[in-house]
């Protein structure tokens, strides 16, 4: 309601102020319902709190939900440049929606900010890549974050259980190239599923395995369960998750059975915690406070951060796209690609942004941290 | 895998196989008596478990509300009813059990400490939430298309699956909930551990058992619904009513539904979707048991269970293929030891 008051008062002004000026128009699809609804619940409430101006020029946010489906998100960005003729597409929220995405937007020749964490979305950086960028890390990010954690703490050998999908399969490529090419050897590899009500046989049989630590591919509160279980047969050593389940809900679920679990995770998760020469800290503090004046507090999830970027991003490139052209007009939307690709040490929510002709994420090492569950809390390892 | 292994495995898998084997037997029932393959069995599952959660969180169910409509819908059905065959006189007490007693449930929750009560209020609180709209289903759903053909009743059960789930997330929400073990105790025998829901859960489902081989031996009820399984239209003409066959079998069927899920919430997340695979897994031990025989199904249910329980030690990744390619053997066996009958139409 707020975000319909907000563009008709943005659209209002526009026009009181007649022609004169021409707005920069953000068309953004996001999975508000369906099943990645905890995920663009946060991103649309994001949205509201993007910058209403840029250099002088009024932004106009046109939002349409895709209900977390690749045919709707298509369609979306479909209307979003051909109707709404905006200048920058932002969205959607999971991976196949986004890499479905990229046709459109390589046609009509508008940039396009994913907020999916598929590395494919923006590799290689070919014909229709070049127009597409994206927010959130890459799993080998995350996936070298747990390693050296790994390594620096003797770990040698590690039992694996990943879902039974392609989060899970994923997970364990990118971890198997990364450990072992570390000396890190993987000596159980098990599967599970979302609705799996016992994971007893899988447990047991890493634990037969007699590793030095216990590594959980899930995402969500799904990903308790194996945990659960570990405790229930008296494992006390080390596990580590992925950062899909940095969310409230799964430490409501898991409860003392998660305590000293072990994540990698964008660094917005634990920005109080970050030393104050932390480039990211403030920047992700500054979304902290908008999102939770917004929303009351502790209602931040890191979810939401990856749309925060995108608005980061714009803000960042659009002056200088506005230097060449106008926005509307086919030269902007070159201008502005032009723009986001030589963006240099831009700090957002989630990493500072360093983009170039063949890396349209831009995040480094600082982009992730390593994260323990302390008390029912993530706390920052140092 | 060494001995031990094979104890706790063996343990897990009779755990959940009791479970299995509850939904079975209520499967089987509803088959019986009504020729309904309940695919919404699992919902009450699920529906059971996470109002039990909400009520344990302090929030009030939304399932109440359902309650409530799915109330009013039926007093509108039977009222109509009543009307056109000239008994103006029933409304009253129509009214009374299809509005009145919804509100009464309602009034109950929202003047009640939730989260002060002991978990066995809880529970019942949950009970009288959940399981009238089982028989009130029935009135809604399936009365009146009674004299439908399996395939007609099959169809229709599946939308209402659909239906449920889909409310399901509108009450409960997209994330999971696990509810308090109903005992923290925990035994050691031998070189196993056992706790002390896995005592709760297997204790309950035997006890069940045995009320239901009670029920249906000695009581007049029971004998009926068997009779109508038997043979309907001999029941009919013996002054057993289908209609009250049917909804008595829903009523039992929800019960059981909902005591599952009281059951088994502590022991994994229950999501507003995990009741289906749960149902499935219960359906695939029905069929062992040809939809017919009770002690066929309960033993299938306890196969289903260490089945999977085995099978996720040593192929995690096939666990589920393994579980449902099960069926395929026994339907075989069944299809050629077993004599087909063309159902009268």
């Amino acid at each position: 309601m707020k975000l319909k008051k907000t563009l008709f008062v943005a659209l209002g002004l526009a026009f009181a102020a007649g022609a004169a000026h021409a707005q920069l128009k953000v068309g953004i699809t996001v999975s508000a319902t369906g099943p990645a609804a905890s995920l663009g619940i946060p991103e649309r409430n994001t949205v509201e709190l993007m910058p209403k101006e840029i250099a002088g020029q009024k932004v106009t946010y046109v939002v349409l939900d895709d209900a977390s489906d690749t045919t709707s998100a298509v369609k979306n960005i479909r209307k979003l440049v051909s109707e709404d003729k905006v200048d920058v597409v932002l969205g959607s929220t999971t991976s196949p929606n986004s890499l479905g995405m990229i046709d459109v937007a390589a046609e009509s020749q508008t940039p396009m900010i994913a907020w999916a964490a598929s590395s494919r979305i923006v590799e290689p950086v070919d014909e229709k890549r070049r127009w597409v960028f994206k927010t959130p890390q890459n799993d080998s990010h995350m996936s070298t974050a747990i390693v050296s954690h790994m390594t620096s703490n003797n770990v040698k050998n590690v039992a694996f259980i990943g879902f039974a999908d392609a989060y899970g399969e994923g997970w364990y490529e990118q971890f198997k190239s990364v450990a072992e090419a570390r000396g890190i050897k993987i000596v159980a590899n098990e599967r599970f599923t979302r609705t799996d009500t016992s994971v007893t046989g899988q447990v047991l049989k890493m634990m037969a395995a007699k590793p030095d630590a216990m590594f959980i591919a899930g995402s969500g509160t799904p990903a308790a369960l194996p945990q659960k279980t570990l405790k229930e047969r008296g494992w006390s050593g080390k596990v580590y998750q992925t950062h899909g389940v940095a969310n409230n809900d799964f430490l409501r679920v898991c409860g003392a059975d998660c305590e000293g679990t072990l994540l990698p995770a964008g660094p917005v998760l634990v920005a109080e915690q970050l030393p104050d020469n932390n480039p990211v800290k403030a920047s992700a503090m500054t979304y902290i406070k908008a999102y939770e004046a917004a929303h009351g507090k502790g209602s931040v999830s890191t979810f939401g951060a990856h749309a925060w970027d995108s608005g980061v991003m714009l803000q960042a490139a659009v002056p200088a796209a506005l230097k060449k052209a106008q926005p509307g007009t086919a030269e902007f939307r070159a201008a502005l690609r032009d723009a986001l690709e030589n963006m240099k040490e831009v700090p957002g929510a989630h990493g500072v942004f360093t983009m170039g002709p063949n890396d349209h994420l831009g995040l480094d090492q600082r982009a992730r941290v390593m994260v323990q569950i302390q008390k029912g809390a993530w706390k920052l390892v140092q | 895998m060494d001995f031990q292994i094979a104890l706790i495995l063996g343990q897990d898998g009779i755990t959940n196989g009791a479970i299995y084997a509850l939904l079975a037997l209520a499967l089987v029932l509803v088959f019986a008596v009504t020729r309904v393959i309940f695919i919404p069995q699992g919902e009450f599952v699920a529906y059971g478990a996470l109002t039990l959660a909400m009520i344990g969180n302090g929030v009030f169910p939304a399932t109440a509300w359902l309650l409530l409509g799915a109330g009013v819908a039926v007093a509108a059905l039977d009222g109509l009813g009543a009307l056109r065959a000239g008994q103006a006189r029933k409304l009253p007490s129509v009214f009374a059990v299809n509005i009145g007693y919804p509100l009464a449930v309602l009034a109950l929750l929202r003047l009640l400490p939730l989260t002060e009560l002991g978990l066995a209020v809880q529970i019942l609180l949950t009970m009288l939430v959940v399981v009238p709209l089982g028989p009130m289903m029935y009135r809604i759903v399936f009365q009146p298309i009674a004299e439908a053909t399996v395939l007609v009743l099959l169809i229709v059960s599946v939308a209402s699956h659909v239906a449920m789930v889909g409310l399901g997330l509108l009450f409960f929400g997209a994330e999971g909930y696990r509810t308090p073990p109903l005992s923290d105790a925990s035994f050691e025998v031998g070189p196993l551990t056992v706790s002390g829901q896995t005592i709760w859960v297997i204790a309950a489902s035997v006890v069940l058992i045995v009320a239901l081989a009670l029920f249906f031996g000695r009581t007049i009820y029971g004998k009926a619904l068997r009779a109508t399984a038997i043979n309907r239209n001999g029941a009919r003409l013996m002054g057993i009513p289908p209609a009250l066959a049917g909804k008595l079998t829903f009523l039992l069927a929800a019960l059981i539904g909902v005591l599952s899920g009281v059951l088994i919430s502590p022991i994994t997340t229950i999501y507003y979707d995990s009741g289906f695979l749960i149902g499935l897994k219960g359906f695939v031990a029905a069929i062992i048991g040809g939809l017919a025989s009770y002690p066929l199904a309960a033993f299938g249910a306890v196969l289903v269970g260490l089945l999977e329980s085995f099978s996720s030690f040593w192929a995690s990744a096939y666990k589920e293929v393994l579980v449902f390619t099960l069926i395929i053997p026994v339907l075989v066996w069944r299809s050629l030891t077993s004599h087909h009958v063309e159902e009268e139409e």
